[in-house]
């Protein structure tokens, strides 16, 4: 118990100082087999969107199939760049590339597949969606994917750019 | 009391970092998530649900992590009071189950963990620490990890430590000591003007190595030293042109005898190799693996889920849908198996003919894994070194053989549809996913998937599966179904974005040759989602089952109740 409230004493302490959340610096590959790091990606003015994803992740896939609808438009109006991190492990990361080719989907893919990136964002279970601003801050998140959720994402990127 | 030490010393140097760079106005930042799961349970003779004593089982966990520059810290709470049915049952109470302090320079390549961390050498075969919550399995780090990046080419991983075995109360390690080094190259960094290339060639070289007091074992008559260190090596290449690459890695242990095993001497070798690419609107991969005794503990007496320290991942797809993965997931054998997959994936132009306005896209995915090829030794040799391996092809018994076809098609703006073909060949007598049935089991699934958008943020989704397995001549002229027969399975999920869910599953065991075994598992839940935090309660059924990863399987037993989650970011 003792344990308990020092704990709680320890992060009541940080969250006091605590800044908005800000994007890890982790070295993820993408697709073509180079070094990224989001946190190189993030901040330069535009918003940027990280979803985590798996390709055994069914509601994952909707979301970023759907989004693809919508992203010629986004990126006109808000400059938006989606960066989709799939955190498919030693099982199926040789899935991802032939998958998201096939799936015509123009994001920036980051592999995850140890979860060093999706740990340090805090995520636990997929799909779990990050909106960050220009900023480099996250001013949105959301852990699920329903049909209509993008709607939801819009009206928070025309925040940002307004 | 060491936890607490451990805990404000977190803090302690959390709070130190931060004074020693206050120059700016930045004061660091928290982050942290919760998820916790509470199951009420009540007894169900007809699915053989028990009670157990303490009536309800709750795990729940909370990771904080305070980053500050180019520091972190963090720890993980954990509450296991009682676990989950279905758990490790050994995890019990409440205490702290993860640390750690990390910095990390990006400038001068530096980054060094202490405490716990997770890590992964090359494809994992050799050296893979990582998390399954949902399924009770961590055989995290707990020591210090160190990675070092001297120039853009090369970036070398140090890791020495003991890894985490259970828990009461707090962390608990193995006993065996775990050390080991990886060396990544990439060769565009270092040879001048390959840079930007489309070519990427990587490498990667590992090694590991395990400590663990020895001793004699006796085979008969014979005594046997066990190895106090055992080694392993792992090399892997990967060349990459844009969307298309190729790799093959090797993996080689030492002697290492184990439970796993049966004690015996006979060094452990891996080889995969892929290749993955695209022309036109086809998609590709090809993938093959030859596993031998390549089971890797940080304790040699340790099976299933304790303190594995590789990782042999299955070869089989991971499936989504209810009846393919539930009934009969596939985990590698962990002892031996030769194993091939292919995938093929097509997308139909949108505005075409066939494609339709949207598009469609088709895929076909085969995999398929025997037993190695192999020749037992006799008399003490057999004792000793067990078996030897002839070659790298397919030995004589299929595992597994797994064939799905798959389409799916938005016709309008509102409908969508997706329909799975499936043929599944399961041996029970390699992974015993069932006490029901021993041999093969020839199973056919089918599943039709359709989605309504019925309001602007409203939805119905629908999954409507059926599984139907062979027939077995148990007497002359008589015929029975394989193991417990046939399966239905209707999921209808409503969904309000962004922040309500209906879900209804019941899962019916139709064809079960024993009448009264043909029961319905009725699983009812709705939720609610605000942003990162999400709640849900259900009431029902939960067939009893097994949970694979990696190599290994856990039995789940039936039971009946209600189960509430909430998962929290912040």
């Amino acid at each position: 118990m003792k344990q308990v409230i020092v704990a709680l004493a320890i992060s009541f302490g940080f969250s006091i100082m605590a800044e908005a959340q800000t994007v890890a610096s982790i070295d993820l590959k993408n697709l073509e087999g180079m070094t990224v790091n989001p946190l190189d990606i993030v901040g330069k003015g535009n918003p940027t969107v990280i979803c985590f994803w798996a390709t055994w992740c069914s509601p994952c896939k909707r979301e970023l199939n759907n989004y693809m609808d919508y992203y010629v438009d986004w990126q006109e109006e808000t400059g938006v760049e989606i960066i989709a991190v799939s955190i498919d492990d030693s099982r199926s990361i040789s899935r991802v590339a032939p998958f998201v080719t096939s799936s015509g989907w123009e994001y920036e893919v980051l592999l995850d597949p140890g979860r060093d990136f999706a740990r340090a964002m805090q995520v636990i279970n997929v799909p779990h969606t990050f909106l960050v601003n220009g900023k480099g801050e996250v001013v949105w998140t959301h852990n699920n994917y329903a049909e209509g959720d993008e709607d939801e994402l819009y009206e928070e990127l025309l925040k940002l750019v307004e | 009391m060491k936890r607490l030490v451990l805990i404000l010393s977190l803090g302690l140097f959390a709070s130190l970092s931060s004074l020693a760079q206050n120059e700016d106005n930045n004061q660091g930042v928290v982050t942290g998530n919760v998820s916790i799961l509470w199951q009420s349970y009540q007894e169900d003779e007809l699915i053989g649900a028990v009670v157990p004593p303490s009536k309800t089982g709750f795990n729940a966990f909370s990771n904080i992590i305070y980053t500050k520059a180019n520091f972190s810290a963090g720890l993980r709470y954990e509450s296991y009071l009682n676990s989950v049915l279905g758990f490790p049952g050994r995890f019990n109470g409440t205490g702290v189950g993860y640390r750690f302090a990390r910095y990390q320079d990006r400038d001068r390549g530096v980054d060094v963990t202490i405490g716990n961390f997770y890590e992964q050498f090359g494809d994992g075969l050799l050296f893979r620490s990582y998390e399954a919550r949902d399924l009770g399995l961590d055989n995290a780090m707990d020591g210090i990890r160190l990675i070092l990046n001297p120039i853009d080419a090369l970036r070398i991983k140090l890791i020495y430590g003991k890894q985490r075995l259970d828990f009461d109360e707090g962390l608990i390690n193995g006993e065996g000591i775990v050390r080991g080094a990886n060396a990544e190259l990439s060769y565009n960094d270092l040879l001048p003007g390959f840079a930007d290339s489309k070519f990427r060639l990587n490498q990667d070289f590992s090694f590991i190595s395990r400590f663990q007091t020895g001793g004699t074992i006796e085979k008969d008559d014979i005594f046997l030293t066990l190895p106090e260190n055992v080694a392993g090596l792992e090399c892997g290449t990967r060349l990459q042109y844009g969307t298309w690459s190729a790799g093959a890695s090797y993996t080689h242990k030492i002697n290492d005898p184990s439970a796993d095993n049966g004690y015996i001497y006979k060094p452990g070798e891996a080889l995969t190799y892929f290749l993955t690419g695209n022309v036109n609107r086809f998609s590709f991969l090809l993938h093959r693996s030859v596993t031998d005794n390549m089971s890797f503990r940080s304790d040699r007496d340790l099976l299933l889920f304790d303190a594995p320290i590789n990782n042999i991942p299955a070869i089989t797809k991971p499936h989504t849908y209810n009846l393919a993965a539930t009934l009969y997931p596939y985990a590698t054998v962990i002892n031996g198996e030769s194993s091939f997959r292919g995938e093929l994936y097509y997308s139909l132009k949108r505005g075409s003919t066939l494609g339709g306005k949207y598009g469609t896209k088709l895929s076909l995915i085969f995999a398929t894994a025997y037993s190695l090829d192999t020749t037992n030794f006799s008399g003490r040799e057999g004792l000793v070194n067990g078996y030897e391996r002839n070659s790298w092809g397919f030995g004589d018994s299929l595992n597994v053989q797994d064939i799905s076809f798959e389409i799916s098609r938005k016709f309008t703006k509102n409908f969508k549809m997706k329909a799975m073909y499936m043929n599944l060949r399961f041996n029970t007598l390699a992974v015993p996913v069932t006490t029901d049935y021993k041999g093969i089991v020839d199973a056919n699934i089918i599943v039709l998937e359709t989605q309504i958008k019925t309001g602007k943020k409203q939805s119905l989704r629908t999954e409507f599966q059926v599984l139907t397995t062979g027939k077995d001549e148990v007497e002359e002229g008589v015929y029975e179904k394989q193991d417990k027969g046939d399966w239905a399975t209707v999921v209808a999920e409503y969904t309000w974005s962004p922040h309500w869910f209906l879900s209804i599953i019941d899962q019916y065991n139709f064809g079960n040759s024993d009448s009264s075994k043909r029961i319905h598992y009725l699983f009812g839940s709705a939720g609610y989602i605000n942003g990162p935090h999400r709640l849900s309660l259900g009431y029902g059924k939960r067939r009893e089952g097994i949970f694979c990863v990696g190599g290994v399987c856990r039995a789940v037993p039936a039971s009946n109740g209600f189960e509430l989650t909430f998962t929290s970011s912040f």
